[in-house]
């Protein structure tokens, strides 16, 4: 099992969450997070005193998977999310040791 | 304002002297009355409302309802000090051109049937109340994130008293200004250049916030301050077209030419701005319309309306500039640009009426380009008095509420957490994200 974790763009949630649901992904969460990369802030400027916002808003979904998933969950998402422009944000890969589902107590694949 | 009260001083009639109900209700004009008392109502909105919200959204959230507190606050304690003796000092009788004397302390000697010109003395109470009220609160700008409640308290009564009364009572009550010839309709040296100058030798006083200029410091809500900015222009009307104390086309000059010049300082302001800072901001715009607002005050009832759209465009360049260059060059940190705004701004209003006063509006009120260069020269003077006068006297008021309250300034970790949490045990909104 593979968690995967896409920092993308806010506007572009809908775009990615119907590209998953198309090929079959039915769960993710989702948090609403600040950060930057190569995209950097933005300046805002009050009555001449200019202040930097280092972070921006950006929507993170993590999604657990099979292993054999990945690549195709991974593709999806990057068509889904792409822009072509900068700040469209990162996908990372991490392995995931177990899951269980809490109703039923089931494990593994069988939980996800 | 002081046109009107000249005449009233002169015939001698509003403090002391009884007279019949017979007598006054020959002098009481209802138009008049009725309009005094709603221009009243108007200016009373700009305090607890307009400014409330004006600089109540320029705080950083953390302090938006201290803000607010220290607002209401000068409302209502400038409100008792002016009913008990600020009246008295500023508008009772004349002792040797400085100040009022303390005979009508507590409204001693006003009646039901007193008259001030053609309106009830009471009624001309309670609108130079409105004024007192503004002009202490306009000096919270400069100090607002950091200074003790306790001692914005001590202050705004010592303030209202000692230097408030004193130059509304050159000006308006009788004083050494009024009989020198200067021009000051509606308070660009009363109010606005006194508060400006007075706010920047608080701020001074108090230091700067923790942070400033390393840290970034958001307006709380630009939402609130352009509503602020509208409700002040609102109430507006009834400090300059009110401060005619009647109803007639003076009044009628004074309330075209305060609009004509809040629109021109606004767009002057969004202009510039858009052009040095590439974006048109919506605070640039609620800063501007203050700035042209001030700027026509001390001038409403004396210039005509191609002055005012010079007085208004000017007054939102000499704003922008005052706020985003000059302060930034100087280093002080008048937070929210009482002196930036009220007072440069307030400065060219007085030296523009000097310059655009026109005798055709108001009789006798001449200015340099309708050939008195005179003028010029009394305006230059009442600037001078008045920003040395509150200069001096609030560094003492200042001192003096420092050694009563222990302290001008909360500790730092109160500043660091907020002044709503650790003054008042509040927050100004509860946001919930779904």
């Amino acid at each position: 099992m593979k968690k995967i974790e896409a920092v993308i763009k806010p506007f572009k949630l809908d775009d990615v969450k119907e590209a998953l649901n198309e090929i079959g992904i039915q769960g993710m969460t989702i948090s609403e997070v600040k950060g930057y990369g190569r995209q950097k802030g933005h300046k805002e400027i009050y009555r001449g005193a200019e202040y930097v916002v280092d972070f921006i808003p950006k929507i993170k979904i993590e999604i657990v998977v099979e292993a054999d998933r990945v690549q195709q969950v991974v593709n999806c998402i990057r068509e889904s999310a792409n822009t072509g422009k900068i700040g469209d944000g990162k996908i990372f890969v991490i392995p995931v040791e177990e899951a269980l589902r809490v109703r039923t107590g089931e494990t593994g694949a069988d939980a996800i | 304002m002081q046109m009107k009260l000249n005449r009233l001083l002169a015939a001698g009639i509003f403090t002391l002297i009884p007279f019949s109900t017979a007598m006054a209700s020959d002098g009481i004009n209802s138009g008049d009355t009725a309009w005094i008392i709603v221009s009243t109502a108007l200016v009373m909105m700009m305090t607890p409302a307009g400014l409330a919200l004006f600089y109540g959204g320029l705080s950083r959230y953390k302090n938006l309802l201290n803000t607010y507190a220290m607002t209401l606050v000068a409302y209502c304690l400038a409100s008792v000090v002016w009913v008990m003796w600020g009246y008295s000092l500023a508008f009772g009788p004349d002792k040797a051109g400085i100040i009022g004397g303390l005979e009508n302390a507590f409204l001693a000697g006003i009646r039901v049937d007193s008259v001030s010109g053609t309106i009830p003395t009471y009624v001309f109470v309670l609108f130079q109340m409105t004024f007192a009220c503004i002009t202490v609160a306009l000096v919270l700008g400069s100090i607002v994130d950091r200074m003790k409640f306790s001692s914005w308290i001590v202050f705004t009564v010592l303030w209202v008293t000692l230097i408030y009364a004193p130059i509304a009572h050159w000006v308006w009550g009788g004083g050494w200004m009024g009989k020198l010839g200067a021009l000051d309709f509606a308070g660009g040296n009363v109010v606005h250049i006194n508060a400006g100058v007075a706010g920047l030798v608080l701020s001074t006083m108090v230091g700067k916030r923790i942070g400033y200029g390393k840290e970034a410091m958001f307006p709380s809500s630009i939402a609130l301050t352009a509503l602020g900015a509208a409700l002040l222009w609102f109430g507006w009307f009834g400090f300059n077209a009110g401060s005619q104390l009647a109803a007639d086309g003076v009044a009628g000059s004074a309330f075209l030419v305060t609009n004509t010049s809040a629109a021109m300082g606004a767009l002057a302001w969004m202009f510039i701005e858009w052009k040095m800072n590439q974006k048109p901001t919506v605070l640039g715009l609620a800063s501007g319309v203050v700035s042209g607002l001030v700027a026509i005050t001390p001038a409403a009832g004396f210039v005509n309306m191609p002055a005012s759209l010079i007085i208004g465009g000017v007054a939102g360049l000499f704003g922008f500039y005052s706020v985003a260059v000059l302060k930034q060059k100087l280093g002080y940190d008048d937070s929210l640009d009482a002196f930036g705004v009220h007072g440069m701004c307030g400065i060219w209003g007085a030296i523009a009426t000097g310059l655009f006063a026109n005798p055709s509006i108001t009789e006798g009120a001449k200015g340099l380009f309708y050939g008195n260069p005179k003028q010029l020269l009394i305006q230059i003077i009442s600037v001078l008095a008045t920003a040395i006068f509150t200069g001096i006297g609030t560094l003492i008021v200042g001192y003096i509420t420092k050694l009563v309250t222990g302290g001008l300034r909360v500790e730092g970790e109160s500043e660091v957490t907020g002044l709503d949490n650790t003054l008042h045990g509040e927050r100004a909104f509860e946001i919930q994200l779904s």
